[in-house]
């Protein structure tokens, strides 16, 4: 028989190798975080300096300064907002309707529609930007916020997503609603939907994260630097030749401010969500 | 007035798999009828196109005597519990069962009225606040049971609403249901799988396969006189013993071949019936407790080698091999033969039915 203080022994071994691993991990997912929060608060001289200095010599809010006269932040805050809710209203109530229907009735045409979001899903988003600036742009919408909000109207794996929820649901909730009086959309409404809440957060989180973090499409589709979100906001900081990177550390830091407070009320909704669509 | 009644009703699937090609049955008011069969026999087709969740593919469906082929269910006066009980997992328990009443619009108080009549007989009152999750199998399948009671149906259509519990608990529920079917005074559609059920709480029960009514009695009909093979084997546990035997005549009476042992068939069997088979080879049914397991010694008509002795309690069932077919004998717990044992078997001879081995149907009880 081994004995049992070997066997402890091993077994701390490997809880200290394991602790040892993750603390690496975090520090260097932290690490740019860091750097981005020092940086911020850096001259551009210390923040060129060949080796780099870790710490500025002083704590001084001018970079700050210089990031909030030098863009329209309140414009850019109120434009991310809106387009990041839209966004995720129009893909919670688009990616429901549709996902019930995909999982729950049945319709002529039903697989190769939904063979059609599937492809959809496997294309990059990249290839449809001018396509969907050209539709925009025709409709004279460039420049506005339906605009930003536009390719965010659907969502090829929000439908999916909520099709596999919607399937997990057993049938005779929603033939025991029928029998209770509800019609097609009743029974969707008032059972079913309800039914969904965890995805719906999921999906919720997922829309905004990629909302907010959107650069390509907003400096695409809106010019103007009072339509513009954060993220594209803040792209218009870096210079051709040169960039003043202690400015946009700065501008990128208020800029995620409102992520960083939502990420703090919604913590456990976030790595649930996560957790439930099996991403990342 | 809610009778139901089949009129060579057709269910066919979208792919062309017809489950029910010809169904005709009635249904009285006020009757409590089992449908058993095996699985996939079309039990839950039929009971789901009474509810009107699976439309009709030809023929006509009678409630009343009104023809319903299309109407909707919330218009049939039906109510319908589900195997899973589907209860909406979103709701409280009270939501749950006053759902369909505040789909019909029907008043405030007059739902709350009903609601708690309805808790009160389901010894649910304490448990109206609750959602589904934090309740136990048994109290869930009550709530459904409340669901279907509050809308006053003119049927009640249940789906294997038992399966899901222990067995205990069915013991009790199943006592709960035929309760409640004397109480509501209605009409009862009830599937099941299970023998006790449809042989303890059914009015009449209906034996179906591959679609089709094989027998349609009261229990003690279908157990008594089962009217092919199909039933006789379904009905009853453990089965019926079957035994390939040739039928004889001697000094008037029939007498039945088996293995070289002579079985003499009651006299008050249907000769008429018998006549045409002597010589020919019949498949000879016997149940188990129609068996008995006699001292080798005394007068016998068949013997073979005990294979398994199944201690029951108050009785014993034994496996003995008689030239390779099995039958299954239920003695009293006191018989002294064990495994390895030689059995001597008699029949209890008014208790032998016999089949046709072509059409299986049963030719004289
Ligand atoms: N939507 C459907 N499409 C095609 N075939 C179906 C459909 N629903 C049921 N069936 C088929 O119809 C047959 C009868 O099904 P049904 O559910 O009525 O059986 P059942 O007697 O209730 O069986 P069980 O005891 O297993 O519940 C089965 O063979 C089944 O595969
Ligand atoms: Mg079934």
């Amino acid at each position: 028989m081994k004995s049992t203080a070997s066997l402890e022994r091993s077994r701390r071994t490997s809880t200290i190798l394991t602790y040892v691993a993750l603390i690496f991990g975090a520090v260097i997912m932290v690490f740019p975080f860091v750097w981005m929060i020092l940086t911020s608060f850096k001259t551009v001289e210390e923040s060129m300096m060949v080796p780099p200095i870790i710490f500025p010599t002083s704590l001084s809010p001018a970079n700050f300064i210089k990031a909030v006269t030098s863009l329209p932040f309140t414009n850019l805050y109120l434009n991310t907002i809106l387009m990041v809710l839209f966004r995720v209203l129009f893909a919670i109530l688009f990616s429901s309707m549709a996902g019930y229907a995909f999982a729950k009735l049945n319709f002529r045409g039903k697989n190769i529609l939904f063979g059609i979001v599937l492809l959809q899903m496997s294309l990059p988003s990249q290839i449809f930007i001018i396509p969907q600036y050209q539709m925009v742009a025709k409709l004279g919408m460039a420049n506005t916020i339906f605009a930003l909000v536009f390719p965010g109207l659907v969502s090829a794996f929000g439908v999916f997503f909520l099709r596999q929820t919607y399937m997990g649901i057993p049938t005779e909730i929603g033939e025991a609603a029928y029998l209770d009086g509800c019609n097609q959309w009743q029974t969707f409404y008032k059972v079913m939907f309800p039914l969904t809440g965890t995805s719906v957060a999921a999906l919720t989180i997922f829309t905004a994260v990629f909302a907010y973090g959107d650069l390509m499409w907003p400096l695409v589709v809106n010019s103007d630097l009072n339509m513009m979100t954060l993220s594209s906001g803040l792209a218009t900081l870096r210079g051709q030749f040169s960039t003043d990177f202690p400015t946009l550390m700065a501008g990128s830091l208020l800029a995620m401010l409102p992520m960083i407070v939502l990420y703090l009320i919604f913590q456990r909704q976030f790595v649930e969500g996560i957790a439930g669509t099996g991403g990342k | 007035m809610a009778s139901i009644t089949f009129k060579h009703v057709e269910k066919t699937y979208p792919g062309n798999v017809t489950v029910v090609p010809d169904l005709n049955l009635e249904i009285q008011d006020k009757e409590f009828v089992i449908l058993v069969g095996p699985s996939g026999c079309g039990k839950s087709t039929t009971l789901r196109m009474i509810a009107g969740l699976e439309d009709i593919s030809s023929g006509e469906l009678y409630i009343g005597d009104r023809v319903v082929n299309d109407v909707a269910p919330k218009d049939r006066n039906i109510a319908m519990v589900f195997q899973n009980y589907a209860l909406y997992p979103h709701m409280t328990v009270y939501k749950n069962i006053a759902f369909g009443l505040m789909q019909a619009k029907v008043p405030k108080d007059e739902i709350d009225r009903r609601v708690h009549e309805a808790a009160k007989a389901l010894d649910l009152e304490p448990y109206l606040n609750r959602k589904p999750k934090a309740l136990s199998g048994g109290q869930r399948q009550r709530v459904a049971l409340g669901r279907a009671m509050v809308r006053n149906p003119a049927v009640f259509l249940l789906d294997e609403p038992l399966s899901n519990l222990d067995a205990k608990l069915r013991t009790a529920m199943r006592a709960e249901i035929s309760r409640l079917h004397k109480r509501l005074q209605t009409t009862f559609v009830y599937v099941t799988h299970d023998q006790t059920e449809a042989m303890t709480m059914g009015d009449r029960i209906v034996v179906m396969k591959n679609g089709i009514i094989q027998q349609n009695d009261t229990p003690q009909n279908l157990y008594d006189y089962p009217c092919n093979l199909f039933v006789a084997g379904f009905i009853g546990s453990p089965q019926m013993n079957f035994l390939d035997v040739v039928i004889t005549q001697k000094d008037g009476g029939y007498c039945a071949q088996a293995g070289g042992n002579s079985i003499a068939l009651s006299p008050e069997m249907d000769k008429a019936a018998l006549a045409p088979y002597v010589g020919k080879t019949m498949v000879l049914g016997i149940r188990p407790e129609d068996l008995e397991a006699v001292d080798a010694g005394s007068s016998h008509d068949l013997e073979g080698k005990i294979e398994i002795a199944e201690l029951m309690g108050a009785e014993i069932n034994l496996h003995v091999d008689f030239q390779g077919t099995r039958l299954v004998v239920r003695a009293p717990s006191t018989y002294a033969g064990r495994e390895g044992d030689m059995a001597a078997l008699k029949l209890k001879t008014h208790k032998i039915h016999l089949f046709d081995k072509e059409t299986e149907l049963a030719v004289a009880h």
